[in-house]
């Protein structure tokens, strides 16, 4: 989904399935204390709200139902744009690849 | 508490290990040390595997294969599985000689994630020249194959005067090959390099019309291909961060044991490396001198001690500091700070320097040194 920039304008396609792009590798870093992201020769240490939206992504659930959930974990209605702002940023980056089925 | 407390260990994230010394190219650049002839006793699969899990406990995630050429190795598809077993992400940094479909394979089963392909030039010519080797055509082959396997691929290119002015045709290779990632690494003067370096250091001008070049293809890229930049320094006039800090995320372990803070430190004189045949590894990284030694900003001579930018680039390189002052702990000298400066400038403003050297014929004049087990030996005993 290469048309999702960081425009704000660009609706993000919430009945759509996110999930860890392929380069990537996720996972709980005791050490650190944080969930990180692997790529090559490179790790992004991912803060805790990051790392929550992040374990999240693993394309069996869509962007709508991951955001229903995160309002449960965070005691939170007002958490939407914050979300949503992320995964943009992560899509732009690279992060993070959408599906319009479900995976496997 | 005492003030001479040298500063937190902090966790070593990124671990090379270095294999084995052995390597099917020659490379005119190479970092390994240029007495590597010297290193005859490799550690074993089981000593690596004990290594493996000592750096995982401390927290190491990033683990690069290395060498030599790690595919020399016939274990090496043993240590990438017990690797991937502990966690690490496994990238491979490779030659890409000796690597089959049934290594490929191998490698894929034992889980490793990621291939760095080296090139030394976009040209045939050229890439066999500088690996005084014949392996253009099998290097693209492997490139193949590598992306056949579904593994995502860095292409890596070491940058000097013989080849820098074609940045852009080997930015076009990396984009023909389906790389990942494009890793353009400008040479770092030490070890067969250094002895290298009348040759291999390019002109502020070729160095200036390679970086227009790569702005201009990030621009028109964008994402498709990644484009990392490892500049030298010594045309600046601050020093590089070199290694994030000395002893603060990067540890290189040597095909013997030996635990370095840089690929570089193993020429430093005055500096003990420990080996992880004598301490664990969390001995050597909390407690040994070495990691110690410039850890901090406490060992800093003036004009760093009294620095404001001297967390910005912690004094520079040490290696780059010994190598042009003769004094590990100085000041690295391409600080316009330093009192020794002028030794940057006497070799960047060399009047051999000033028409660029542009085929291998013309290099003959003065040989490359290449890197072979007969040349090393020859600088061990000091023989012209």
């Amino acid at each position: 989904m290469d048309d999702l920039t960081n425009d704000s304008a660009t609706p993000l396609p919430r009945a759509s399935f996110p999930r860890i792009a392929r380069l990537y590798r996720f996972q709980w870093e005791a050490a650190q204390n944080a969930y990180v992201l692997l790529f090559p020769e490179g790790m992004v240490q991912l803060n805790a709200t990051a790392g929550e939206i992040l374990r999240r992504c693993d394309g069996r659930q869509s962007a709508d139902a991951i955001i229903a959930d995160l309002r449960t974990a965070f005691q939170s209605d007002a958490i939407d744009a914050d979300v949503e702002a992320f995964l943009r940023t992560a899509t732009h980056d690279g992060w993070v690849e959408w599906r319009d089925t479900v995976a496997p | 508490m005492s003030a001479q407390l040298a500063a937190p260990a902090g966790v070593p994230m990124w671990m090379v290990a270095e294999l084995t010394y052995r390597c099917p190219l020659h490379c005119a650049f190479c970092s390994n040390p240029v007495d590597f002839a010297r290193v005859q006793s490799e550690l074993s699969t089981e000593e690596w595997f004990r290594v493996l899990a000592e750096a995982r406990a401390l927290g190491a995630v990033q683990l690069g294969l290395t060498g030599g050429e790690p595919l020399s190795r016939p274990d090496l598809e043993l240590l990438v599985a017990e690797a991937h077993r502990l966690g690490f992400y496994t990238n491979l940094i490779t030659s890409g000689v000796g690597l089959n479909d049934t290594r490929m394979r191998g490698l894929k089963d034992a889980g490793l994630d990621h291939v760095q392909l080296s090139f030394q030039d976009s040209t045939r010519e050229l890439n066999d020249f500088l690996s005084s080797t014949r392996t253009f055509d099998l290097k693209r082959r492997v490139a193949t194959l590598i992306k056949a396997h579904g593994f995502p691929m860095v292409m890596n290119c070491v940058v000097h005067r013989l080849n820098i002015d074609h940045v852009g045709r080997i930015i076009e290779l990396a984009l023909e090959i389906g790389a990942e990632y494009l890793e353009l690494a400008n040479t770092q003067f030490y070890g067969w390099a250094d002895l290298n370096r009348a040759q291999l250091l390019p002109t502020r001008e070729q160095l200036q019309r390679s970086d227009a070049v790569v702005a201009d293809y990030r621009q028109r890229i964008g994402n498709r291909l990644r484009i990392l930049h490892v500049i030298s320094d010594l045309y600046e006039t601050r020093p590089k961060r070199c290694m994030n800090g000395w002893g603060t995320t990067f540890m290189v372990i040597a095909p013997d044991g030996l635990v370095m803070p840089c690929h570089a430190a193993r020429m430093l004189p005055g500096i003990n490396l420990p080996s992880v045949r004598d301490a664990s590894l969390a001995q050597i990284w909390r407690d040994s001198p070495a990691f110690n030694r410039f850890r901090g900003d406490q060992w800093m001579p003036e004009p760093c001690r009294s620095c404001p930018e001297k967390s910005k680039d912690l004094g520079g390189c040490r290696c780059q500091a010994f190598l042009l002052t003769g004094d590990t702990g100085a000041t690295d000298p391409v600080c316009d700070k330093s009192p020794l400066h002028s030794r940057v400038l006497e070799i960047i403003n060399a009047p051999a320097l000033s028409p660029a050297t542009q085929l291998p014929q013309q290099v003959t004049a003065r040989p490359l040194v290449f890197r072979t087990p007969e040349n090393s030996e020859r600088l061990l005993i000091g023989a012209p």
